[in-house]
């Protein structure tokens, strides 16, 4: 099985099995990590902001035009950050590391 | 409290799609509404979140946006004659010694009722708020979220933060008035109507307002009085001087007043019986969303279905001498007559 490993904003890690189909926000979601996905995956919040590890961000790829934009409605968007609905897990992203971006 | 109080049937709190469709099924019942919502339009996430996103699952309606699905709602609850309190959250739930209800507003207005209706989605919108350390002690004062008199920034050094319609439309009004005006946003691209983002480039470039690519990283003042703002970008940090800042981050959900309503809550949501949905408290009912019970799901459709039966639990409180007889639109021109086709 794949996995995911999830810094929450306390610092702690957690390891959650990857779902083929799933969206990353989702595999978080359905672990009952603090993740708000306020419009529940169709792109349209910030509330699913995370930081990929920069050793995995080449498998997730950029973010794309709709992402983007909604991400200027997040706070502290670095190179790194992605909305976590907007990747869709495959086998290849076993190992990803992710970290849940501050709430506000 | 300026104004008398507005005495309805029903007031529902929220004016997206289930407290809409609340409001058709309450008419056919001869129910009177009023809503509040804290949105400056009705239709909630659908119009707020993803008016343009489509949906499916909308049951005899194959595909419609967000917005189409509002626009459906409203025109169907029309015939009842729904009156909207917007840009207002409700604030205080009071029980009346008659029996009734009293929702007060953060716009002072007061509205009684027998029946209230929780239909508040995921809460109202509010403004997100500046994360930083510290942020809270400006707010009201140099740091705000909204602008609700533009005189209070005449001849003030401002800061505008964000990149959509709302960060362009108050650069432009507020640039003639303000002793001077930067614009921060974390890429030199704005998703605000491209004539703003033309008329804001163009005063940028006759030197009217300082545009910095950037992230807003530290404040910088004492007791309240901003008097400069930290520019973080890859090129290094940049410091602006201020005494205004004004955030425009998009919009949030949060329960608000509602949480301290007494309520029986599980994590945010409220807990209501599966027969007519209402509260522990009588003649509180919750639709949509917001409501859980066992084997809810937080589908539009589901807060249709408990808007319905929600209806005939109200009834019984609104017309405690009435009889409820159950009918079609089908075949009852009563009910016709009060849609306004027979």
């Amino acid at each position: 099985m794949s996995k995911l490993y999830v810094t929450d904003r306390e610092g702690h890690e957690h390891v959650l099995e990857g779902q083929v189909g799933w969206s990353v926000m989702e595999i978080i979601r359905e672990n009952n990590l603090d993740i708000e996905a306020a419009c529940g995956g169709c792109c349209a919040c910030a509330t699913c902001h995370v930081y990929v590890d920069p050793a995995g961000l080449a498998k997730v790829g950029e973010p794309g035009p709709d992402e983007t934009m909604m991400l200027d409605e997040a706070l502290d968007v670095r190179d790194t950050s992605r909305l976590s609905c907007q990747i869709k897990w495959t086998d290849d992203l076993d190992g990803l590391r992710v970290t849940l971006a501050p709430k506000f | 409290m300026s104004a008398a109080p507005i005495a309805t049937d029903m007031i529902i709190i929220g004016a997206g799609p289930v407290g809409l469709f609340a409001v058709f099924e309450a008419g056919l019942l001869g129910i009177r509404c009023h809503l509040i919502d804290n949105l400056d339009k009705v239709g909630g996430q659908c119009a707020e979140l993803y008016p343009d996103k489509p949906i499916y699952d909308i049951p005899a309606v194959p595909r419609c946006t967000g917005q189409e699905l509002v626009d459906r709602l409203v025109e169907q609850c029309a015939p009842f004659e729904p009156v909207f309190h917007l840009n207002q959250q409700a604030q205080a739930l009071t029980h009346l010694p008659d029996g009734r209800w009293r929702v007060s507003t953060t716009a002072d207005l007061v509205l009684e009722a027998p029946v209230v209706v929780i239909a508040a989605g995921a809460g109202s919108f509010v403004p997100k708020r500046l994360p930083l350390p510290g942020a809270e002690a400006y707010e009201g004062r140099s740091l705000f979220y909204a602008v609700r008199r533009m005189e209070q920034f005449r001849g003030r050094r401002i800061v505008v933060a964000g990149g959509g319609d709302s960060a362009l439309d108050w650069v432009l009004n507020l640039q003639p008035i303000a002793a001077s005006m930067a614009l921060v946003h974390r890429r030199d691209d704005f998703r605000a109507a491209p004539d703003s983002v033309a008329k804001m480039r163009r005063l940028v470039a006759e030197g009217a307002i300082s545009l910095v690519i950037g992230q807003i990283s530290a404040l910088e003042g004492a007791d309240g009085r901003l008097e400069g703002v930290v520019v973080r970008s890859p090129q290094g940090e940049t410091r602006l001087a201020a005494d205004t800042l004004l955030a425009f981050y998009g919009l949030k959900m949060e329960l608000g007043p509602i949480a301290d309503w007494g309520l029986n809550l599980h994590e945010n949501l409220i807990a209501v019986d599966t027969e007519a949905f209402e509260t522990n408290a009588p003649g509180i009912f919750a639709i949509g969303d917001i409501c859980t019970y066992p084997g809810k799901l937080k589908l539009i459709l589901s807060g249709f279905h408990e808007a319905a039966l929600m209806c005939q639990k109200a009834f019984k409180i609104c017309f405690p001498d009435q009889k409820l007889i159950f009918r079609y639109t089908t075949s009852s021109t009563d009910l016709q007559k009060k849609l306004g086709v027979a």
